[in-house]
């Protein structure tokens, strides 16, 4: 026999509207997925961890192909628009450069060619590496239902390790990031098994911008990867770096507070204890990184 | 299980077949058109031995259903070289001795002509950055690394 035998036996749809698609899912509940790009999805059915009945492709349609931009709606991806055609796009390019780089560390460039980010966000994997970048750029979804198109906000998205809010019948259409506050800077630490392509042990996304409101006139986020059920934003980063001026004893700060927030498991990948101390260490890289470009 | 008739342009020849929701863009090359020179390695996007462009970009074909690829214009291995006129990636892989046992070879060839498609002067690290999702156990990537800067150049 096959050491990996081909996809299990299931049935293609490729609906032409969203009312289509969505009374689909809902008639064959439990049996029936949407896909996009199935760059996990396929794998985790060769594997037979999945075994849908059906999958219904929703790439066709309507505005799921369409990047568009606007000073006042923001960025709008929709969720068929791939990841090296989101990496190349000028507008992401300009406003939203912390998005780009966590999308390029995604695996390889043939496998961006069929990956999205909101495939990355609707498989709500703990170490989905496009997700920190989503949530610190305060990320929302346009997820269409029984009712009609609605608006949901990616920070309370999650519920566990490939578990979200979505009932059966949501489609997600696109996702949207408003304009980020001028001069925001970012940077995305992956570790993996190997330098480029693996997926995380632990990703620090940090974004900082000035910020008139805070004592240090500087506002910082901070997300992880990897070491919780659900990707996490650090809320005391944010406090700290905001409450004090920021200096490297603060930042050290900060990335003890990252490791403390986090709760990482021993996996295949690396155990707990190193992922806790990686936290630390990398979270005061990318933090000390996205200071140093503040103070440029 | 139904079958979809699809209408694909493979290699530039127009093709019309018939697949199961369920077969890959792989096997649908391998078994119902028998162009054996894409590879099945990892069947999971890994490897990148069964690369093939798809409308000009580069894909994992153990990754795409067949019947995504209904209007699609797909190369593979066997539709880089004209007549007896090796592709120029084909040519520098071959002077360079970037190829061994070969089972790599189709997919890098593919990654490497759609790097060159869309950056004529890749870097180092460029390249390096193209071919991590083609993995070769045997050459040490030196080799292959320098047909691709030897390929750029022609």
């Amino acid at each position: 026999m096959n050491a990996y035998p081909g996809l299990p036996e299931f049935d293609y749809l490729k609906p032409d509207t969203y009312a289509e698609a969505s009374e689909f899912l809902v008639a064959h509940a439990g049996e029936a997925r949407p896909f996009i790009g199935g760059t996990d999805l396929f794998v985790q059915m060769r594997d037979r961890v999945l075994r849908p009945k059906y999958l219904v492709d929703v790439k066709g349609l309507e505005g799921m192909d369409e990047i568009s931009f606007d000073n006042s709606q923001g960025l709008t991806i929709g969720a068929a628009v791939n990841m090296n055609r989101l990496i190349a796009a000028p507008e992401v390019i300009e406003h939203y450069q912390i998005l780009a780089e966590a999308a390029q560390s995604v695996a390889s460039y043939q496998l961006r060619t069929r990956a999205t980010i909101v495939g990355n966000i609707c498989n709500a994997s703990p170490a989905g590496d496009t997700i920190g970048a989503s949530l610190l750029l305060d990320g929302m979804l346009n997820i269409y239902g029984g009712q009609g198109m609605r608006q949901e906000p990616l920070s309370t998205f999650f519920l566990g390790p490939g578990e979200t809010i979505l009932q059966t019948g949501d489609i997600v259409a696109s996702i949207q990031f408003l304009l980020p506050p001028d001069g925001l800077k970012g940077k995305y630490i992956k570790l993996g098994r190997n330098k480029l392509s693996d997926l995380s042990i632990v990703g620090v996304t940090a974004v900082g911008y000035p910020d008139a409101d805070t004592k240090s006139g500087l506002h910082f986020k901070l997300a992880l990867a990897s070491v919780a059920p659900v990707p996490l934003v650090v809320e005391q980063v944010g406090e700290i770096l905001g409450s004090t001026p920021v200096t490297e004893e603060t930042l050290k700060g900060a990335a003890e507070a990252a490791m403390e927030a986090c709760t990482p498991i021993d996996d295949v990948r690396g155990s707990a204890r190193y992922r806790k101390l990686m936290v630390r260490n990398l979270s005061l890289n990318a933090l000390r990184d996205v200071w140093h470009k503040l103070r440029k | 299980m139904g079958f979809h008739r699809i209408n694909l342009t493979v290699n530039g020849e127009f093709e019309q077949v018939d697949v199961t929701g369920y077969m890959t863009l792989l096997d649908m090359l391998r078994e119902k058109l028998v162009l054996t020179g894409t590879k099945n390695g990892c069947a999971a996007g890994e490897c990148g031995a069964c690369t093939v462009m798809m409308n000009g970009e580069p894909v994992n074909s153990c990754l795409v259903l067949a019947v995504e690829c209904d209007e699609a214009e797909i190369v593979t291995v066997e539709g880089l070289a004209s007549d007896t006129q090796l592709d120029p990636i084909q040519k520098a892989l071959i002077d360079a001795g970037g190829v061994q046992c070969g089972y790599c070879t189709p997919g890098i060839l593919i990654a490497s002509r759609a790097l060159i498609d869309r950056n004529p002067d890749p870097s180092e690290s460029e390249i390096r950055a193209a071919l991590v999702g083609n993995l070769c156990r045997c050459t040490g990537y030196m080799r292959i690394i320098e047909a691709v800067q030897e390929a750029a150049k022609m």
